[in-house]
């Protein structure tokens, strides 16, 4: 080979070392920002904390697309429910008036809170898409109360990092981070298209995340626990933590 | 490369300066590794694209879309949801966590390699030398000639295989300029985030549904150059093609054939 391959060689070799410990101090720097997510090794790592950290930075105040009324969906699609439990149906009976959503972790003052105490902060509605990480999708109206008012009302602790949520769904646990648990459309969503939420579509309590993928907006809410630790979140699933996509 | 170029030279027994023209790299540097690193990505993107698309193969046009809804039209494949019917009796594995992730990973490479690839061609010259068609070319008689030729499956000969053709630039340009752009920009508008920052990347283009639906346009129109170029480059001799791509150097043939014309 001639010499000019051999410099190309080394200035490859040179240039690609330099781009991988950049892309290494990146990470870290992501992490300290709070840009990274939780659980960012493994071969998916790059990719998942590039996608994570790029849209963090980018939509760190920014608003999900919200619709006009006429475009509220005549048809949305509630998805396939796994059957519920006996507890479920229990308390389905009752009205759901002994539902309760339990606040706990980090905060000064742990809580648990029936529908009306939920229903008792100040609500909000949006006109918000849901995005179903299969590719449907659907617009409806959410009511509810904006998390951050019930954050702000326990108490969250300064150092919390994440929010975890536990579902009667079972199975179906997930987290955010504090920027979207403080988002104002980030809702403990009661209501849909003005009347009560369809136990179909996650009543009586679901979370709505607007700007992430629809797994992210886990129905049958019961449980809200405040971490500063990526170790107490549920187990990392084969879907990315992170769906802004 | 300068070595190369005297061994020919001396072998030829005489020198002219457009030799040295000749013996350069049929494919420069970043070319080679910008196209090969394009090619890993692309597969990975299309086979991961098609695994999320399978999860719900039907396809939209506005903001909605879903089981309850119209769709524009149904692609007769079966699928990896038991919600879809498909008319096919079984339903595929779930394989959406890992293809989702290596989709954007794949996604990542492609565009940071495409950013690599246009400055280097904006700053080298590869566009405006190698693509760029030039005003003789793109004259009604030249067109039709290259696409009469084309047609007809002639085989360039040496030095019309030297450098691209009036249709291979166009189509590459295409390719790169266009397709590439919109393959990304009907991507990313489907993503609550980046709608969330930019709407009018989604409104812009009909709606998230539509831009689901144009992705897959776009995808269909990038497989259709890929298959086309690979049975031309068989077509125009797959091995010095591929040798070209892979060390940049072409054939000792090819650079005789040339000699012999100057």
């Amino acid at each position: 080979m001639s010499q000019l391959s051999r410099r190309k060689l080394v200035t490859t070799v040179l240039g690609t070392a330099a781009g991988a410990s950049g892309v290494a101090v990146a990470a870290r720097l992501a992490d300290r920002q709070g840009l990274s997510p939780p659980e960012w090794h493994g071969i998916y790592g790059p990719g998942d904390t590039l996608t994570c950290a790029a849209q963090k930075l980018l939509t760190r105040n920014s608003m999900a697309r919200e619709f006009s009324r006429d475009l509220i969906s005549k048809a949305p699609f509630a998805n396939k429910v796994a059957p519920l439990s006996g507890e479920f149906k229990r308390l389905q009976a009752g009205g759901f008036a002994d539902w309760r959503l339990v606040i706990d972790g980090m905060v000064a003052r742990p809580a648990s809170l029936s529908l009306a105490d939920i229903r008792g902060y100040p609500s909000a509605s949006q006109i918000t898409q849901v995005t179903c990480e299969e590719g449907w999708s659907y617009v409806a109206e959410w009511i509810g109360a904006p998390l951050f008012h019930v954050l702000n009302a326990v108490g969250i602790l300064p150092e919390a990092k994440y929010v975890v949520y536990d579902s009667m769904d079972k199975g179906w646990a997930d987290s955010i981070d504090m920027a979207d648990a403080l988002h104002p459309q980030t809702f403990l969503t009661y209501g849909m298209n003005g009347g009560e939420l369809p136990v179909g579509f996650g009543g009586p309590l679901r979370i709505r995340v607007p700007r992430q993928l629809g797994y992210k907006s886990v129905k049958y809410i019961t449980r809200l626990t405040v971490t500063s630790s990526s170790k107490e979140l549920p187990a990392p699933s084969s879907y990315s933590w992170y769906a802004g996509i | 490369m300068l070595i190369c170029a005297v061994q020919h030279g001396s072998r030829a027994g005489w020198y002219n300066p457009r030799m040295a023209d000749l013996a350069a790299p049929r494919h420069t540097f970043t070319v080679r590794i910008t196209h090969w690193i394009t090619v890993a990505c692309f597969f990975a993107l299309l086979v991961s694209g098609i695994e999320v698309l399978i999860s719900h193969p039907r396809l939209y046009w506005g903001e909605e879309g879903n089981v309850n809804i119209q769709p524009l039209f149904t692609l007769p494949i079966p699928a990896s949801r038991s919600i879809v019917s498909t008319g096919y009796g079984y339903v595929l594995p779930d394989q959406n966590g890992w293809s989702r992730s290596l989709h954007f990973e794949a996604a990542w490479a492609l565009v940071l390699t495409g950013i690599l690839y246009f400055l280097a061609g904006l700053i080298g010259g590869h566009f405006r030398k190698n693509m760029v068609p030039s005003g003789a070319d793109l004259s009604w008689a030249a067109l039709s000639k290259s696409i009469a030729d084309h047609l007809r499956f002639r085989r360039p000969s040496a030095s019309e295989a030297a450098s691209y053709n009036v249709l291979q630039r166009l189509v590459y340009l295409g390719v790169v300029f266009v397709l590439f752009p919109m393959t990304v920009w009907t991507g990313l508008a489907m993503s609550p985030a980046i709608a969330s920052v930019a709407p009018s990347g989604v409104t812009l283009l009909g709606g998230q549904q539509s831009a689901r639906t144009l992705h897959f346009f776009c995808t269909v129109l990038l497989v259709l150059f890929v298959i086309v170029h690979i049975v031309m480059v068989g077509f125009s001799g797959f091995g010095n093609r591929m040798r070209a791509m892979i060390t940049g150097q072409a054939t000792a043939q090819d650079i005789d054939s040339q000699l012999e014309q100057l």
